[in-house]
């Protein structure tokens, strides 16, 4: 193949360098708004009172908080699929940070952010997502994490007429086909803890897990202990917890809040739940939106 | 002269790739070589269910395309209610996302809970597939079909054959002959959307589901591209092959054309 004439050819030619050229200069200097420049301290040390005023932080729309958290919003973190409501605990968590940091409710700003885009490279168009994200040493190399707001334990979820239903060891699950869904501590747990002899199902999400559940394609799905409260109580009828369990593999989950990597916000947001956690504020928010799991037994 | 310029075009789009400021980021979070090896045995092992997945449902997507476009393709009176069967059927599941028809059929089938319904959900995957990619295959066979003319059936009626007899020897060869390049095209369709079937829970999982779980897991994209090596590395051989029957088909047409 060669091109119709040389001079059109050196045309096209130029035409695409010029172009490419444009490029370059266009896409060169993208830093200033995300922390590309300086490394920005990543951990809440640094942060004094002065720098975490509402007008000093450096945020991705001045003046307003901008949250981010994914689509549907589940029960009992979210309620209603509303995050704006304040309702579930992961709503009101996000407000209570909000309003240590000085900001009103009206300048908290929720915007939708799908898991598996939330720590996709490049600048994020939310200050922090809070999503029952579990904080792990991967992870934070990719994005950073606040301290974690809420340890979660695992509970499995069974039918009550499984042949399952009374089994009280995880040994007793070897043999059960088990789902989770993806990118949850819950599906780590399933693979690492009960380690069945056939794969785990891995779903998009906890709607689709229930719905193999309920259709007898899976014997028990795996979720953090709130949300298998929440599916059994009001969710899946004829359905319980069979018992709770701590992950071994690695260490104790907790669910943080992601920021983008280097982002400053993080100290100011740690220092706020720490203020939560002392006065006591986190664990009332917690008493009221998820149930305690004081007579769920323990799998041993 | 194309070669140069090819060089020089290539030179610069790589120049303004890496030189660009998140280029180390991006290199990481898509290009890192050590996670590209952690993810490549789970991914391996996935592929072989979308090899087996696509293996089984062709053949049973090019038989229920022939029936159906052969359904379509009747002209009695009597036949008319198969005819509107084979056109609803085309209709329906032509115009649902793949999906839908996955989740559908995977989720909405067992949940009937009738007697001799599949719960094994590569069998659901499968019977989605094969629905939804069946109705794409009778238009294109269909196609085929009607580009045989008139005169053909007409000439081989007069020799003697049989309506089925005409059918059979003479347009059915010629049109699946005909039609070959876009059933391929449909073939290199299907094997990507076998990726689909996942959204089930499938057990074993599928290479894209496995590269997801891992990409969800450590925060890196890389699996996600090991799993496009392995769907690359069987559609371009195959494109190049429907190229190869295209021009061969082309060229007995020029060289059979009027002197």
């Amino acid at each position: 193949m060669t091109l119709a004439s040389r001079p059109a050819a050196r045309v096209w030619a130029a035409a695409l360098a010029g172009t490419l050229t444009l490029a370059v200069t266009a896409c060169a200097p993208s830093d200033s708004s995300s922390g590309g420049g300086t490394p920005a301290p990543s951990s809440g040390k640094s942060a004094t009172a002065d720098s975490c005023s509402v007008d000093s932080l450096k945020l991705v729309t001045p003046g307003t908080l901008t949250v981010a958290t994914d689509q549907p919003a589940y029960d009992p973190w979210f309620s209603n699929n509303d995050p704006t409501n304040g309702k579930g605990f992961e709503s009101a968590v996000a407000y209570a940070v909000a309003k240590k940091l000085g900001f009103s409710k009206q300048q908290v700003k929720w915007v939708v952010e799908p898991f598996n885009k939330s720590y996709a490279p490049g600048s994020k168009d939310f200050d922090f997502d809070i999503n029952q994200i579990s904080i792990t040493p991967a992870r934070a190399k990719v994005v950073d994490f606040s301290t974690g707001y809420y340890r979660a334990a695992q509970a499995v979820i069974v039918m009550n007429n499984s042949k399952y239903a009374h089994v009280t060891t995880l040994a007793g699950l070897k043999g059960a086909h088990i789902g989770a869904q993806i990118g949850t501590t819950s599906l780590l747990a399933a693979q690492n803890d009960i380690k069945p002899s056939s794969q785990v199902a891995v779903f998009d999400d906890t709607n689709a897990a229930k719905q193999a559940l309920l259709n007898g394609q899976v014997d028990a799905i795996v979720a953090d202990l709130p949300t298998a409260f929440y599916i059994t109580a009001a969710e899946i009828k004829g359905s319980k917890i069979l018992g709770q369990f701590q992950t071994t593999s690695g260490h104790p989950e907790e669910f943080g809040m992601l920021f983008e990597k280097g982002n400053p916000l993080v100290g100011c947001v740690d220092k706020a739940i720490g203020a939560l956690k002392r006065n006591g504020a986190l664990h009332r928010i917690e008493k009221q939106w998820l149930s305690s799991d004081v007579h769920v037994p323990e799998l041993s | 002269m194309a070669a140069l310029s090819t060089v020089v075009v290539l030179t610069l789009l790589v120049l303004v790739t890496v030189s660009s400021p998140g280029w180390p980021r991006v290199k990481e979070t898509f290009f890192s070589w050590p996670e590209a090896k952690a993810s490549f045995p789970a991914i391996a092992r996935g592929f072989l269910v979308n090899i087996k997945l696509f293996m089984i449902a062709e053949p049973l997507i090019l038989v229920i395309g022939l029936l159906v476009a052969l359904a379509r393709g009747t002209r009695t009176a009597v036949m008319f209610p198969l005819r509107a069967l084979a056109v609803v059927y085309v209709d329906l599941f032509r115009g649902v996302p793949t999906l839908l028809l996955v989740y559908l059929v995977g989720f909405g089938l067992p949940a009937l809970q009738l007697r001799g319904i599949p719960v094994d959900t590569f069998k659901l995957g499968l019977i989605a597939l094969t629905l939804s990619y069946g109705a794409y295959v009778a238009e294109v066979i269909r196609a085929g079909i009607e580009s045989i003319h008139p005169d053909q059936r007409a000439a081989a009626r007069s020799l003697g054959l049989s309506a089925g007899q005409t059918t059979r020897s003479v347009v059915l060869p010629q049109a699946l002959r005909r039609v070959a390049p876009p059933l391929l095209n449909d073939f290199v369709s299907l094997q990507k959307d076998t990726a689909l079937v996942a959204a089930l829970g499938l057990t074993p999982a599928e290479a894209l589901r496995e590269a997801n779980v891992y990409t969800a897991e450590h925060f890196n994209y890389t699996p996600l591209l090991v799993a496009a090596v392995f769907f690359i590395a069987l559609t371009i051989p195959l494109a190049r092959f429907t190229d190869w029957l295209g021009n061969r088909a082309l060229a007995r047409q020029h060289s059979a054309g009027p002197a």
